[in-house]
């Protein structure tokens, strides 16, 4: 082997992302200075995106098991049980940094990649959602990378066949050069059939099968560990190009083949492709893997080791056969016109050789580069903005707008309007199982077969955590729960997509660690284990990092998929039953940030006791006809709720909201209006059965009153017996449902 | 009665009809795979939704020299019920068992969402217990629905009373407004000049259960069965 010589030039490393220590410790690690090809292997997986240096530490708080876990973290993707013998198979990614860099094919691969870390496991995927996050609509680069973005994930999911069931999306200027792409899915797999990543039994083929090897995608996963310059667009290169055609196949197939037992293991090809797929599955299954890269079909002529191994050229998968079953696994693959070839071997000395034509270009222990990884507690301090934004004087914000005119202008913030614009280019339907369309809730759909359905949200707010983000990284916690239990679900699981900036900087540390603590402290009070997830560090343009973005995607189940809630009214006549109270909180809400341009103050305080008593209540009630539609109280408080209730329904509301306490008194009325406080939800039920509701809630030690009734058509709500909005329904939805487009639109008529 | 659902690489709405024929209506079915020789002794054939072979070159363009298309040319030759649903429709268009193309959508997005469609002739195997002048709602999904043919075939079309699906409004009415992609004469399903090989844009199979939001679609799945089983077209006319 043809090593490197003494110690290699800064910038060599600097390519590599490698520190000069890190360096030294791969030569301790190999006994001797690497060879190229080691020196790359190293670089991706001790890169932050595959070794999880920077978060690991912090990471072991989560709590990761619970009596439905079926897979904690660790495997492709984790699941839970949900009865019959089944589980649900899980887990959200992030493709933040492709996507800003070309947007169609970074969010396409994105989902493309998540889906196979899904079908991995052996689990039929049936479920996409996504979290989105992008700087103002009126920015004509970020109207570009959105409509990319939601062009890519329609354009792939669609294909595929796998409905996008829901998801969310806000904006805020510190996305505008690093958008948040966040794709959760979700399958179904017998639970004793669920398939692991690991090799083992040596002599036993490995092979290769999907799209050949480009050079498409090299250093992906270093690009994804560093922050954007000026200089970002000249990455495109790293950028790969996805193929759902041939992704189907490969689901389709490898579906197949996995319904014999002719597979020990099996692994996607994703960040880091080769490297990655053949060290991981080495030591998981505490083996050694011996390929050949000139065995691996290439896509480009003269491909050195170096590239073939970095390469991350997508739908490509890798599989460890029993010695024995090769033809038929062979076959299952022939049919689907895919060719399976065979690049090497187990082998039981915990190596990773790699050869070309024979030649050992690479020789590494698995575990050095996995579990030998550097772990960094890196230094911590809370930043300096965090003690002033907490401070927050209505009083020096002048005399407020009159509510109708601040509620007209929330519903014209992106973040709150509808999405309409964006699912309506989403498949939402195919697979016939989507009982809650997007924009009605959480996502549900039905599991064919077991009369039973599961609830899917993903959730986060950025400003929270920004401003406090232990409360912040609760609160997001609280809401996907909450939004689940809206429909009916009962929370069973989690998984996390964790959006920083650069963990080299100790203010995003602190902000990354405190983020976990709350995620830690929320998961177990509402008994929701996290089964695994995704950090997506250095999302950073200039030195200027995205607000802290912790998403939480939640699963629920609902026991009787006949019993299902919407956000909207369904009759006139119901009444309009608040559970929970607001008070006065008003920071870091979306009134502060439409109206004043500001992000301060403290977010809404969550007591985890009452969240928790508020989901069982919201779950128990659906299951007993109690309520008619439930709908989460958040962005834009409880008139921006309310309204929301009336939308794609016709039907009016007449509300009388009680009063909060406000130490300035001209914002009383908009604070009781929109401030954002926690573990609200407005139902409507009828009025036959409310008063049972409102005792059962009362039982439960959840607050709850009635507030109004629903009917006409025109949204009313007063405060304390005072008319303050009076609007017709169809013109505030108007406002609502038009806003996006019409950032679309226009841009089309004058082209 | 057995319905054969004909599954490409890259079909995705294969389950989706094969559920609905099965499990809603109870009848027989079988996949029947691309490179397959025979239709399974189907007396029906469904050519499902999805992107068949990747959609690639055009929509069907491919598909249809997948060697069961031979089979499927010959069972609409004597006289048997083909119904092609969204990219199964765009499949008999590109082999020449229907009429005309599809262009993009004139929003040149792709759309997924409820629409109306009014019921034109009820003399065809799949619209024979539906009654003329029934509204149906249908979701569609699809990139590329917008239907095209020169002004003359439109016309022929038209005589032939080969429309047998037009996008409307919920009460029924042909507006520009109801016509989700710019389809020519708002055309949303043809029947061939014999009037058994059917193709439609929206997805009759995804609206089988109440439960997803609308059965309208039960009515199209129904007639093929009333058609095979009664051989009820005559009396319709």
């Amino acid at each position: 082997m043809k090593t490197l010589s003494g110690t290699p030039d800064p910038e060599l490393l600097e390519r590599h992302g490698l520190t000069r220590d890190e360096y030294q410790r791969i030569v301790e690690m190999l006994g001797r200075e690497p060879t190229f090809t080691e020196l790359g292997i190293f670089s991706v997986m001790w890169s932050e995106h595959c070794s999880y240096k920077s978060s690991r530490v912090h990471l072991r708080k989560l709590p990761t098991t619970g009596r439905r876990v079926v897979q904690g973290p660790g495997e492709n993707a984790g699941a839970v049980d949900i009865g019959d013998g089944l589980a649900a198979v899980f887990k959200i990614e992030s493709h933040n940094h492709p996507s800003f860099i070309e947007p169609y094919q970074g969010a396409a691969t994105g989902v493309g990649g998540i889906i196979r870390d899904i079908f991995t496991m052996g689990a039929r995927p049936i479920a996409l959602l996504n979290s989105l996050r992008f700087g103002p609509l009126e920015d004509p680069l970020v109207r570009r990378t959105f409509s990319g973005v939601v062009a890519g994930i329609a354009g792939y999911g669609n294909s595929i066949g796998i409905p996008t069931v829901g998801g969310e999306i806000a904006f805020d200027e510190s996305y505008t050069r690093n958008p948040l792409v966040n794709v959760f899915c979700l399958g179904i797999a017998k639970s004793e059939e669920i398939m692991k990543a690991a090799a083992s039994g040596a002599g036993n083929p490995v092979y290769y099968v999907g799209a050949k090897t480009g050079r498409d995608g090299i250093h992906g996963a270093t690009m994804a560990s560093a922050e954007f310059d000026d200089k970002s667009a000249e990455k495109r290169p790293a950028v790969q190009v996805g193929d759902p055609f041939m992704e189907k196949l490969l689901l389709e197939a490898c579906l197949e083949v996995m319904k014999t037992d002719a597979l020990v293991g099996i692994q996607d090809m994703g960040a880091a492709g080769l490297t990655c797929s053949t060290c991981e599955m080495g030591a998981r299954g505490g083996a050694g893997i011996a390929i050949d890269v000139s065995l691996v079909p290439q896509r480009e002529t003269r491909m050195t080791p170096y590239e073939i191994m970095l390469s991350e050229s997508q739908e490509r998968m890798l599989l460890v056969v029993r010695k024995g079953r090769e033809r038929e696994v062979e076959r299952i693959f022939d049919k689907w016109d895919l060719h399976a070839v065979r690049i090497g071997e187990v082998t039981n000395d915990g190596r990773l050789h790699v050869k070309e034509r024979g030649q050992t270009v690479a020789e590494i222990p698995t575990a050095a580069l996995t579990v030998g990884a550097p772990v960094y507690e890196r230094p911590m301090t809370e930043p300096a903005y965090v003690a002033e934004a907490a401070q927050l004087a209505l009083r020096s914000l002048g005399k407020p707008p009159a509510p109708s005119v601040v509620f007209t202008r929330l519903l014209a913030s992106p973040t709150i309007a509808s999405k309409r614009w964006v699912y309506r280019q989403y498949d939402h339907m195919v697979r016939t199982n989507t009982l809650v369309i997007p924009g009605m809730g959480a996502g549900v759909v039905r599991v064919k077969g077991t009369g039973r359905a599961l609830a899917l949200s993903v959730d986060g707010n950025g400003r929270y955590v920004y401003l406090d983000p232990f409360l912040g990284a609760q609160l997001a916690v609280a809401e996907a729960a909450r939004n689940v239990a809206c429909a009916g679900a009962e929370p069973v699981g989690a998984t996390n997509c964790l959006n920083f900036g650069n963990p080299e900087r100790p203010e995003i540390m602190w902000q990354f660690a405190r983020a976990v603590d709350g995620l830690a402290t929320a998961c177990r009070a509402l008994d929701i284990p996290i089964t695994g997830g995704n950090v997506s560090l250095y999302n950073e343009t200039d030195g200027r990092a995205v607000l802290p973005t912790p998403v939480l995607g939640v699963v629920g189940i609902i026991e009787d998929d006949s019993r299902v809630v919407r956000r909207t009214f369904e009759r006139d006549g119901d009444l309009i039953v608040l559970l929970g109270t607001s008070a006065n909180e008003l920071g870091g809400s979306e009134y502060l940030k439409t109206i004043h341009g500001l992000v301060r103050g403290r977010p809404p305080a969550l007591d985890l006791g009452l969240e928790a008593a508020l989901q069982r209540l919201i779950v128990e009630a659906i299951a007993q006809g109690l309520i008619r539609s439930a709908h989460d109280c958040a962005e834009g408080g409880l008139a921006i709720t309310i309204a929301e209730c009336c939308f794609d329904t016709g039907l009016g509301a007449l509300a009388d909201l009680p009063a909060v306490d406000v130490d300035a008194a001209d914002f009383c009325d908009i604070s009781t209006l929109f401030n954002e406080s926690a573990s609200r939800v407005v139902a409507s039920a009828d009025p036959q059965t409310a008063e049972r509701l409102v005792q059962l809630a009362a039982k439960r030690s959840v607050p709850a009153r009635v507030i109004g009734r629903v009917g006409g058509d025109r949204i009313r709500i007063g405060i304390d017996g005072r008319a303050v909005i009076d609007e017709p329904v169809i013109g505030a939805e108007r406002i609502w449902a038009d806003t996006i487009g019409a950032f679309f639109e226009s841009q089309r008529a004058i082209a | 009665m057995k319905f054969a659902v004909v599954v490409f690489p890259g079909s995705n709405c294969d389950h989706d009809a094969y559920h609905a024929v099965k499990h809603v209506l109870g009848q027989d079915a079988e996949f029947v795979w691309h490179r397959d020789a025979s239709l399974a002794d189907a007396d029906a054939v469904i050519l499902p939704g999805g992107f068949a072979h990747g959609d690639y070159l055009r929509t069907g363009a491919i598909a249809r020299f997948s060697p069961i298309m031979r089979e499927v040319r010959t069972f609409a030759d004597a006289g048997g019920p083909v119904l092609g649903i969204c990219n199964g429709f765009q499949v008999l268009l590109e082999a020449g068992l229907l009429p005309g193309a599809m262009l993009r959508n004139r929003s040149v997005r792709f759309q997924c969402e409820h629409v109306f469609v009014r019921v034109e002739q009820t003399d065809t195997p799949f619209t024979v217990g539906c009654h003329r002048g029934q509204t149906l709602k249908i979701p569609i999904a699809h990139g590329e629905g917008n239907y095209y043919a020169e002004p003359e075939t439109i016309e022929r079309l038209e005589r032939n009373r080969q429309v047998i699906f037009r996008y409307t409004s919920a009460t029924g009415d042909v507006t520009d407004e109801a016509n989700p992609n710019g389809s020519a004469n708002n055309i949303a399903g043809l029947c061939s000049d014999r009037r058994n090989v059917v193709g439609l844009m929206p997805h009759p199979e995804r609206a089988c259960e109440l439960q997803l939001g609308s059965a309208d679609g039960l009515a199209v799945l129904e007639s093929v069965v009333k058609y095979v089983t009664q051989g009820a077209v005559a009396a319709a006319r």
